[in-house]
């Protein structure tokens, strides 16, 4: 047992963990120049919150690597069951921000249920996909697509929670394209998308709620309406725009403490990163990101067996959806989707669930070798 | 699962991830570095405003150092150009300006730094309501700004003139970088003429915002230079007397100083509340007094030239006695009328003031004796010595719009009307009728020629300012000047005068009515309808032994110039030779009203500091 301890030890991938702690320290510092108040001089606490959270996700991480992934294969099932009965009772009994039931208040703290169900979800599917052997079938994809697809898609988009729905969706196709489709079928699926997704997406237009197709209408066309709901778009192209090569410097942006860019230390975080950092410092955390992204696709290559393989590329698409949908939309490429950068906005739920990501990356990655003894 | 697959779909996901890295990395360059310093620009015009801190102007004062014009400060309610939250609905209401109206102004100003005058001209009355909604609206400011207290209200009107907005062209003029849109130049009056020595420099506060419209901080304040104060050469008293004893009339009156040119009362009636005009007018006034019909923006003191009646005598006087026409043989037999031709040119007394001599033609003011002296000295000398006394000429006393009047002569015959002249037109010219128009500020300026023995010193509003050299001297003999001084003097002191009802043993008043004709011909005066009536007029100095005031009145259709405007001329005399009495305690009370009501400089320098409570 202590060779085993040992040897786990040497496969620990100190890298990822070295490029998680870079990411969170830049967010600690950046939600602390976000929230620098205009007059008052009391700085809000936020970023005291965030390093807190930061270390509960250490601990949350140590947790999830101490224990072999292979045991998660016993629960997974339950664990998805469990996590969709959550699902729906946020609908029944959650409370709602912003039109949206997303937060379950235990009495002493309050999450999202979703940001969890996230990695339930991928656990649980990969056990699917990973319980036969060569391609998917029609009739695995189609159960696949019941079981693990329409109830959790149902019950986000009924909270509601549009960006979540479409990321979950997305995430499935990638997930299943990965394990790998029958090449007839995939054509025919893709074909089909292509004639269903429109008229599909017509239906959910219509059915969405006013600021959701505001956000859609504002992402084509900015300019329409700069008071409203273009506003946002607009002030974050001013926020990162400002920031120019070098950025304004640390602690000196604008937009932010002044209130010009909303939802600064969460969603828009990146935008009063960029204001203050400038090109270099944005391309050096697109770097970050880019290394974290290759570390999580070379540990779901190297990982010993489908399950982990399944698990490594879900929790590292997971990641990178994350990342392309928030910097697309604060970069004014993507729709306003309510999404947090991952490590670097502020918010405790998201920031445990990464860390239990990142902990189970390196569990995968750690585990790589048979330890048949 | 299918290694080989894996491995492939691995692959096209790092292609993936690389093309959607590239992606943003050239979106991050476009808005970082290729449209950095226009979307910088964009971020500074966020979150700083620049508010203009108006400089008071200076203050006009008299002669006497009365103030005529003070400041007083006025508010506007104005919105910095945020880029959210603006409440368009709820402030049309607050300020019940139409919605339409509003948004239209809104968004003319929204990309600039400056605020959006929503409503202007507000005072402490209006603002109170406003005030305390102002946290309903962010974003919206209350500014004080500074105008005018006319503390005399219509008096000297023309004088003083009155402020308005700049207009386009004058914005447009590089030599005018110091105003904005909203800055209150002088229009009219010496307030458009004196506009840059009264008018200062504006500071200005640059302001750091936050999105809701919050004066966080004050980045750079430049405090406004206040405006050079102003003493005018207009003596209160005098202008006070003779506005007073217009009673309504229409006309004009000028006093100048014979001694420097300075002039001490400018009158024009009827006039304007300068405090209509200042903070925009409004359209219902602006019509009444452009329809009525006795032109009330008109400054009739030097903008409209009448012809001069028997004022120009005394012209004709010099002119004579200067020529040798008029010495102690020369006489002329006054019948009444004098034939030439078919025509008949009759002299304002009926039965004629048969043989009449010098001075007692000028005193009793007879029209045939000036015929033959006209008739000898012929029109080039009359036009020559009238052109000497500065008539056909503009003063150049600067105020907007002055006429010159016209002297006519053979040639300006044939230029004007194409034609010859004629001798009887050299008659009717020298009794101050036919094409000769003055205005009363040249009539004025006569009276000081005469009174200071030909110096002709260039006219001024501003006392002390210029060195007292004459502008021309003219090169008339005082022996000339004596013998027609003392005339003048007989037209008021001698009982046969035409001006003896004014005549009074404690000043020496030299003087000479007129009587200009409007239509031609001798209508019984009572019979005559108002617009018809005779224009009155009266040149007069005093004292004569060493004058100190040179005037002229004109009344239009006022009638004889001896029973309507010489009266004028008396009390104008009176009030300025004599500032004792009435007039002065009339000033002091008003200085220390004043004092009391009207806001001091080091007020209007700071303004009450917006936010003031928010700052830490």
């Amino acid at each position: 047992m202590k060779t085993n301890k040992k040897r786990l030890l040497e496969h620990f991938d100190w890298f990822i963990l070295l490029i998680l702690f870079l990411l969170c320290g830049i967010g600690i510092l950046t939600i602390y120049s976000a929230t620098r108040p205009a007059i008052v001089s009391v700085q809000p606490n936020f970023y005291i919150k965030q390093a807190v959270w930061v270390g509960i996700g250490f601990l949350a991480l140590i947790m999830v690597v101490s224990i072999d992934y292979s045991f998660l294969r016993s629960i997974a099932y339950p664990c998805y069951i469990i996590g969709l009965a959550i699902l729906l009772f946020v609908l029944i009994g959650g409370q709602g921000k912003m039109g949206a039931r997303r937060w379950l208040n235990l009495g002493f703290i309050s999450f999202q249920p979703t940001e969890f169900f996230r990695l339930i979800f991928i656990i649980a599917l990969a056990k699917y996909l990973s319980s036969f052997k060569g391609f998917m079938t029609p009739k695995n994809f189609g159960f696949a697509v019941i079981a693990f697809a329409i109830p959790p898609f149902v019950l986000i988009m009924k909270q509601p929670d549009l960006g979540s729905g479409l990321i979950l969706i997305f995430l499935f196709a990638l997930i299943t394209l990965a394990r790998g489709i029958e090449k007839k079928f995939l054509i025919i699926m893709i074909i089909t998308c292509v004639i269903v997704v429109p008229i599909f997406g017509t239906i959910v237009f219509d059915h969405l709620k006013v600021y959701q197709r505001n956000r859609i209408i504002a992402f084509i066309d900015t300019e329409a309406d700069p008071q409203g709901i273009g506003y946002q778009i607009e002030q974050s192209r001013i926020t990162i725009g400002s920031g120019m090569a070098t950025g304004k410097g640390y602690l000196k942006g604008t937009q932010g403490p002044l209130r010009f860019l909303p939802e600064k230390q969460t969603d828009f975080i990146f935008s009063v990163f960029a204001e203050e950092w400038g090109f270099l410092g944005a391309s050096v955390i697109f770097f970050l990101y880019f290394l974290l992204f290759m570390r999580g696709i070379d540990t779901s290559l190297k990982a010993k067996d489908d399950f982990g393989k399944m698990i490594a590329i879900g929790l590292t698409f997971m990641l990178f959806i994350y990342f392309t949908i928030n910097t697309g939309m604060v970069l004014g490429i993507m729709p306003v989707v309510g999404v947090p950068l991952p490590f670097i906005s502020y918010g405790g739920t998201t920031l445990i669930a990464n860390f239990m990501t990142i902990g189970l990356l390196i569990n995968i990655r750690m585990r790589r070798i048979g330890l048949l003894y | 699962m299918n290694k080989h697959y894996f491995e492939r779909f691995i692959k096209f996901s790092i292609y993936f991830i690389g093309l959607i890295f590239s992606l943003y990395i050239i979106r991050l360059y476009y808005l970082q570095i290729l449209h950095g310093s226009e979307l910088n620009t964009a971020s500074y015009m966020n979150r700083v405003k620049i508010l203009a801190v108006p400089a008071p102007r200076g203050i006009i004062y008299d002669r006497n150092k009365v103030a005529l014009v003070k400041n007083k400060p006025y508010f506007s309610v104005s919105l910095l150009p945020l880029s959210m939250g603006i409440d368009i609905k709820g402030l049309s209401e607050l300020l019940s300006i139409d919605q339409t109206v509003m948004a239209a102004k809104i968004k003319c100003g929204l990309n600039s730094l400056n605020p959006i005058i929503l409503k202007d001209g507000l005072f402490f009355e209006d603002i109170a309501k406003i005030e305390a909604k102002k946290s309903d609206f962010p974003g919206m400011i209350i500014e004080t700004n500074i105008t005018r207290n006319y503390i005399h209200e219509n008096l000297m009107a023309h004088v003083i003139g009155y402020l308005g907005k700049p207009i386009q062209s004058q914005l447009d003029n590089p030599s005018n970088d110091n105003i904005t849109k909203d800055t209150l130049i002088g229009k009219w009056g010496v307030e458009r003429l004196y506009n840059s020595t009264l008018m200062g420099i504006a500071g200005k506060k640059i302001v750091e915002v936050d999105a809701f419209g919050k004066v966080l901080r004050v980045l750079k304040f430049e405090p406004p230079i206040k405006g050079k104060d102003l003493i005018l050469s207009i003596d209160i008293n005098a202008q006070i007397a003779a506005e007073n004893d217009f009673q309504g009339r229409t006309g004009a009156l000028v006093a100048i100083d014979p001694n420097n040119g300075e002039i001490l009362s400018l009158v024009s009636l009827p006039s304007f509340r300068p405090a209509d005009f200042t903070l925009g007018i409004n359209p219902k006034i602006w019509n009444k007094l452009n329809s009525d019909k006795k032109f009330p923006l008109l400054n009739r003191a030097l903008q409209s030239a009448f012809p001069p009646g028997s004022i120009f005598k005394t012209i004709d006087s010099i002119a004579g006695i200067e020529e040798g026409i008029i010495n102690n043989n020369f006489s002329v037999f006054c019948n009444g009328a004098r034939h030439l031709g078919n025509h008949s040119y009759g002299c304002w007394k009926k039965g004629g003031h048969g043989t009449t001599a010098f001075p007692r033609g000028l005193v009793e003011s007879c029209d045939l004796f000036y015929y033959e002296v006209g008739n000898r000295l012929g029109i080039d000398r009359i036009e020559k010595y009238a052109k000497l006394f500065g008539l056909g000429e503009k003063t150049g006393l600067q105020l907007s719009g002055e006429s010159a009047g016209i002297v006519p002569g053979k040639q300006w015959k044939r230029k004007a009307l194409h034609d010859s002249w004629y001798l009887g037109e050299t008659l009717i010219t020298a009794i101050g009728q036919g094409y000769l128009t003055v205005t009363p500020i040249q009539a004025a300026n006569l009276a000081s020629i005469i009174a200071s023995d030909g110096k002709y010193y260039p006219l001024t509003l501003l006392k002390g300012e210029q060195e007292i050299k004459p502008k021309r001297v003219l090169t008339i003999h005082d022996e000339t000047f004596r013998k027609v001084k003392e005339a003048m003097l007989e037209v008021v002191s001698s009982p046969r005068g035409t001006a003896h009802s004014i005549y009074t043993p404690d000043i020496a008043i030299a003087g000479k009515t007129g009587t200009a004709q409007v239509v031609k011909g001798r209508i019984d005066t009572k019979k005559q309808a108002a617009e018809t009536k005779d224009h009155a007029w009266f040149i007069a100095f005093a004292p004569v032994e060493k004058p100190q005031i040179a005037l002229s009145v004109f009344i239009e259709h006022g009638g004889h110039g001896g029973s309507a405007a010489a009266p004028i001329a008396l009390d104008v005399i009176k009030a300025y030779l004599k500032p004792v009495g009435a007039a002065a305690k009339m000033e002091q009370k008003e200085v220390q009203q004043l004092e009391s009501d009207t806001i001091t400089d080091s007020d209007l320098l700071n303004p009450p500091n917006e936010d003031k409570d928010d700052e830490d």
